[in-house]
């Protein structure tokens, strides 16, 4: 109990000491962001409105301060419904870390109903899809790299690899021009409307029901068929329940910014 | 007679179709009834009703093994569990590649059911997975082959059952986009569905998946080799493999069989771009189940597979050795590694093959035209043979035996062989002496044109009478020696009378 309470303590008082703005940045925005997914309703363009997102992914020490200030949201005590029955299993116990888990290194193994409850505990929700996008479309020098072979072979050589060997701590690569770190390269991360995306077999009357799931079809309903890399991540996120936890599915939040407009 | 009333009735039913009347009976169902005759009736007749017995676990084997025959005379059951895995494997000597697997392996585990089975499909993505996948079988009929049944995220599995209704060879592969990468990367395998009365049975049986890999290094470039999305888009690849590594089926991996058995290769081609040209060096297919459908072609050298598509053959061992499996689109085998090795073990046949008979100088494009050897050959033989065709004759003649050392110009090589142009050695000596030189050749120190040489000319007694009196008549009339015309019944006379050397020919 005793190394319990020291370590709340010390995270606490990190939290206490870190300002605002290291932990929020803020976006300008895309008046007609070309997103990968093609959009109905804007076809020219999504429009994504100034927004502040996380420079960083939620660590482990972020979400353990989490569930020890909201302990419905600690491992077996969550139902089922919310969180499959992997969620946090890597941790040693509901509210310790144990060796080998460093509460630098991005929280993984959390469901979309826990990280989006962490985010309204903030005051603050999941990035959408577009938001996300947007911001992850940004390497160091541009703000948009996406038509940047390299910048698309960089991601995919971090897709090829297993998740089989432990994660690094979050922020130590480069952040972009924007100064966010690990959009791309360290773990996949929830958006807030990663269901939308998702054609689940519960909604197979509404058009082409598997348009996501299998072979070319992907091709079909996206507006830049060569950019896999974004893509992949797309087929990652449809894959997932709600519920689903993985070893390499994290998150972070975004903050709407009052009376902002793209 | 039977063929003629089909033939009949194909007319008929033309003439049926042209004035649109109906005839007592109809002609779709007369050529129903000889199609029948022909096919299987494919997935109509697929279906023999529910499964029976038991429910069966499917025995699941890693390349190139194949699980045994089915066995069964009934529909069943046939639980299939198989496991998606992301792992480092080597694909060449010292280069290791990241693979993405149906089962650990590549190609993936080998699925053998029989027409009829209603299958029962677990997929599992292993937690480690990084992304998710799902299985395309192309033995499954319904949308997406299983696809959007077994879309499933790492630490997650997926459950999905057909009745297997067509028999034949049917690939499978993960169909979560981007498609290619996910098969660029390895995720391929084979599943069988036996006939209802099983396949001819054979001696042994070999599992082979041809595939095309794409990195970013160059072909055996140590070290790991991250995929290339460019390349593979660009359909270069930097690997064409049997069984996913250059190694799987060469050296200690190398097939094993034994003269006097029947071998059968079920071969896949997973792509993701090439088309494979199937061939064993060595040996005739047999049999060819092209495709993998229903019919088989005999006597077959090569053998095309699409990507996404697969084979079955059949081949009777004769003759012990190493055979080659290559993809004969050829660069491919010998630079980009499509190479696998099937040892045969057994007694040499020597009747069938007899190995290296002969190692004899080929002289290649030095034999010139022999079109004019043909021509003196024809006029001596009606007595109309001309000195110009001789010297023709005898040209040729001189270009395929003799130039080799005197040159094709007569100047031999200085100090090694002497000359036959303008040589005081041709002119001095009588037309016999020089048919006995041509006849058994020359040994020993001559002196031509000022020049010592002593080295060892081979008779040439294999050359007939008429070809050695061309040959003189050519060199004789070329090259200032003076001309002259060497008679064939000179030469016939003079090897009469010479002692052949032992073992020489003649």
């Amino acid at each position: 109990m005793k190394t319990r309470t020291l370590l709340l303590s010390a995270l606490l008082s990190t939290s206490a000491l870190a300002a605002d703005a290291d932990i929020w940045i803020r976006l300008p925005g895309h008046a007609a962001f070309a997103s990968v997914l093609r959009w109905e309703d804007q076809a020219d363009g999504v429009k994504v409105a100034p927004f502040e997102l996380m420079r960083t992914p939620i660590s482990n020490g972020d979400f353990l301060r989490f569930v020890l200030h909201d302990p419905a949201w600690q491992r077996g005590r969550v139902p089922a419904v919310f969180a499959e029955s992997r969620y946090l299993e890597h941790w040693h116990g509901p509210v310790q870390l144990g060796p080998g888990v460093r509460g630098t290194q991005p929280v993984t193994r959390v469901s979309w109903f826990a990280a989006d409850a962490y985010c309204r505990a903030q005051g603050a929700r999941l990035p959408t899809w577009a938001e996300w996008e947007y911001a992850a479309a940004a390497d160091a020098e541009r703000e948009d790299a996406r038509s940047d072979p390299a910048w698309r072979e960089a991601i995919l050589a971090w897709y090829s690899r297993p998740s089989n060997t432990p994660l690094p701590d979050i922020a130590q690569g480069t952040a972009t021009v924007h100064g966010i770190h690990d959009l791309n390269g360290l773990v996949w991360e929830w958006v807030e409307d990663h269901a939308a995306m998702l054609v689940s077999a519960d909604n197979r009357e509404q058009g082409d029901p598997d348009v996501m799931q299998f072979c070319g079809a992907g091709a079909l309903s996206t507006d830049d068929r060569e950019n896999y890399a974004v893509l992949m991540r797309i087929a990652m996120l449809s894959s997932l329940q709600a519920a689903d936890v993985t070893g390499n599915l994290g998150f972070r939040c975004a903050r709407s910014i009052e009376g902002a407009r793209p | 007679m039977a063929n003629r009333k089909w033939v009949i009735a194909a007319i008929l039913a033309l003439a049926t179709t042209v004035t649109g009347c109906r005839s007592d009976t109809p002609p779709a169902a007369a050529a129903a009834h000889a199609n029948a005759v022909a096919d299987t009736g494919g997935s109509r007749k697929g279906d023999f009703g529910p499964p029976q017995g038991e429910p069966i676990e499917a025995i699941l084997t890693s390349p190139p093994e194949v699980p045994p025959p089915t066995g069964r005379d009934y529909p069943a059951k046939v639980i299939v569990n198989l496991e998606v895995v992301e792992k480092d494997m080597p694909i060449a000597e010292g280069v290791n590649y990241t693979f993405w697997t149906f089962g650990g392996t590549v190609p993936g585990s080998f699925i053998r059911v029989r027409q009829g089975d209603t299958v029962e499909f677990h997929l599992h993505n292993h937690p480690d997975s990084k992304m998710p996948h799902n299985i395309d079988l192309h033995g499954v009929t319904g949308p997406g082959g299983g696809a959007s049944s077994t879309f499933t995220a790492p630490g997650h599995s997926s459950q999905f059952t057909f009745k297997a209704l067509n028999q034949g060879l049917y690939v499978y592969h993960c169909a979560t986009a981007p498609v290619g990468m996910h098969v660029a990367n390895g995720m391929y395998g084979l599943i069988l569905v036996e006939p209802p009365e099983g396949l001819p049975p054979v001696d042994k049986e070999f599992y082979v998946m041809q595939g095309d890999f794409y990195t970013t290094t160059k072909y055996r470039e140590k070290g790991y080799a991250p995929f290339d999305m460019q390349r593979a888009i660009d359909e270069n690849a930097t690997y064409v493999l049997f069984n996913g590594a250059e190694t799987a089926l060469t050296g200690d991996n190398a097939l094993r069989a034994s003269v006097g058995e029947t071998v059968r290769l079920y071969v896949g081609n997973g792509g993701p771009n090439l088309v494979s040209s199937f061939h064993v060096i060595g040996e005739i297919f047999d049999k060819v189940w092209y495709e993998g459908g229903t019919r088989y072609q005999e006597n077959v050298q090569t053998t095309l597979i699409p990507a996404g598509g697969a084979m079955i053959a059949d081949f009777h061992l004769e003759v012990p050795g190493s055979y080659v499996l290559v993809d004969h689109s050829i660069f491919r085998a010998f630079n980009k590694g499509a190479l696998g090795i099937l040892t045969v073990d057994g007694p040499e046949n020597l009747a069938i093959y007899s190995g290296k008979e002969v190692d004899s100088v080929y002289l290649g494009d030095k034999v010139a035209s022999l079109a004019s050897v043909q021509t003196a050959a024809d006029s001596a033989a009606s007595g109309t043979l001309t000195l110009d065709e001789q010297i023709a004759a005898g040209k040729s003649l001189y270009t395929g035996t003799c130039s080799v050392c005197h040159q094709d110009n007569g100047a031999g090589l200085p100090g090694v062989f002497p000359p036959v142009a303008s040589s005081d050695w041709v002119k001095s000596h009588s037309h016999e002496e020089l048919i006995k030189v041509v006849l058994n050749g020359l040994t020993g120190p001559v002196k031509v044109n000022g020049e010592d040489y002593n080295s060892v000319m081979p008779p040439m007694s294999q050359l007939t009478d008429d070809e050695i009196a061309n040959i003189l008549t050519y060199v004789l009339n070329s090259w200032d020696n003076g001309g002259g015309q060497v008679q064939r019944d000179k030469v016939e006379q003079i090897r009469a009378s010479t002692p052949r050397a032992e073992g020489a020919a003649h």
